[in-house]
């Protein structure tokens, strides 16, 4: 599903990927850890293909990166720090367009819009709406085609627990096609992220620092991070 | 091994089909027209900056009308300007609020973006000129434009698409550098001056009040040849400009 050998990614001079190397079979859930600057969203970014790897060899879906990036952008979903939405239109206008861009029909953005509590909301201009309601539809979004793979840049930010609720049938373990959506996320939260992995990556520096199976790893050791 | 029934999720995504390019292309244009009518960022800041400017030409110049070659210097000059404003704007909201991204992860041609947001900065040059051309014959030339109008219309479109063409190719580099406002007209100004010759030369004859003449053909082929040039060359790049 995922294979990274020896990943580099650079901005300019500097190295944000080193030598990152993984593999994760589909319908796992891969955790990453690391502070902030560590390369958590800039591998995400490359896995969506929207950063090309500068040096290595990078699997996505059964596909190499960036050769055949065309054949995977349509099987991912992305929730990153940007929600991706235009704040003039509401959130069922940014929905509906993002759906004509997937070929995915309208009735698809109702049910989201539903399953996410915004129907009341859904024709209000995104600004007007809550940081925690635009990552609701920002979520909408990102599921709005039944991706195969979902890469989650900390996507439990700004949602208060009842939205966590309504979100986690849409982007939590189990959801997706047949149940089995493989999952990358980034987070900051020790037990949340553990209880969501199977597979731990820590990054310090951009170079893996931690990657193990999460049932064998300590919430210490992920602190120990970020130390 | 077994097959497994199909599921909700696995008839959902046997009926998603990625769009053709007429469909992205008419999805990326409802969303920068509805934007831009809710923002009013374009349109009436262009409008008001060529109307502005023939304003000031008629006390600067100190006429009451002008005709020929002055005239169509004016003309085209104010609305080069005018558009460049739009121009500037064009990729402001995919930048800023992420809608490259969003676009970029989508299974569909990445020249449909090219066509959508030529086809919108089209769209802007044609209001513009709707409220421009009649302010400059009220403002500058002193008589309604008349017999010289279908002429001009046909001078207009042709530099209008090579206008919008240019200014899409030229935005869409310019706006992930931070001095964007500043590249953008540096780098398209040069490339439209053929744009403004050629307009200018082929409408001169026609807002001549001493000797009105016909259409400069010659110069409306110019300007044909001149889409089609860059047409292709903005089809070529654009995928590039687009990547990381």
């Amino acid at each position: 599903m995922i294979e990274l050998d020896g990943l580099v990614r650079r901005y300019g001079e500097r190295e944000v990927l080193s030598d990152v190397s993984l593999s994760l079979a589909g319908g796992q859930t891969l955790v990453v850890f690391g502070c902030n600057g560590a390369g958590k969203t800039t591998l995400l970014r490359v896995l969506a293909t929207l950063l090309r790897p500068h040096a290595g060899e990078v699997e996505v879906l059964g596909c190499r990166l960036p050769d055949d990036a065309w054949q995977v952008r349509g099987r991912i979903g992305l929730l990153g720090h940007e929600p991706l939405l235009y704040r003039e239109l509401t959130p069922r206008e940014n929905l509906r367009f993002h759906a004509r861009l997937h070929g995915v029909g309208t009735e698809r953005v109702e049910e989201l819009l539903a399953a996410v509590g915004l129907v009341d909301r859904a024709g209000e201009p995104l600004k007007t709406l809550s940081r925690g309601m635009v990552q609701r539809v920002a979520i909408c979004r990102a599921v709005l085609h039944d991706p195969e793979l979902l890469l989650l840049d900390e996507p439990w930010v700004s949602l208060d627990p009842a939205a966590r609720e309504l979100a986690w049938p849409l982007i939590g373990a189990g959801t997706g096609p047949d149940g089995r959506r493989t999952r990358v996320i980034s987070s900051h939260d020790p037990g949340g992220g553990l209880a969501e992995a199977d597979l731990v990556l820590g990054l310090r520096g951009g170079r893996v620092a931690l990657l193990r199976e999460a049932g064998s790893v300590d919430p210490s050791e992920i602190t120990e991070l970020y130390r | 091994m077994t097959d497994n029934p199909p599921t909700a999720n696995d008839a959902r995504r046997s009926s998603a089909r990625p769009p053709g390019l007429a469909a992205t292309v008419g999805a990326l244009l409802g969303k920068d027209l509805l934007v831009e009518l809710r923002t009013l960022e374009s349109v009436p800041g262009m409008s008001l900056f060529a109307v502005s400017t023939f304003v000031v030409f008629h006390f600067a110049l100190n006429q009451n009308t002008v005709s020929g070659d002055e005239a169509a210097g004016i003309l085209w000059v104010t609305l080069l300007f005018a558009a460049m404003l739009g121009v500037n704007r064009l990729f402001v909201a995919d930048a800023e609020q992420g809608g490259f991204d969003g676009f970029l992860l989508a299974p569909v041609d990445r020249s449909a973006m090219l066509v959508a947001k030529a086809l919108a900065l089209l769209a802007y040059l044609i209001v513009l000129e709707l409220v421009a051309v009649p302010a400059f014959g009220l403002l500058l030339l002193g008589s309604p434009l008349g017999q010289a109008l279908p002429g001009l219309l046909a001078v207009l479109a042709l530099a209008d698409v090579g206008i919008a063409v240019i200014g899409t190719l030229i935005a869409a580099l310019a706006v992930r550098t931070r001095a964007r406002d500043l590249l953008g007209p540096l780098l398209a100004l040069p490339l439209l001056v053929p744009v403004v010759i050629g307009g200018a030369r082929a409408s001169s004859p026609l807002l001549s009040i001493v000797h009105p003449g016909g259409l400069q053909l010659r110069w409306l082929g110019t300007l044909g040849l001149y889409d089609l040039v860059f047409g292709l060359i903005a089809y070529a790049v654009f995928d590039f400009l687009l990547e990381d």
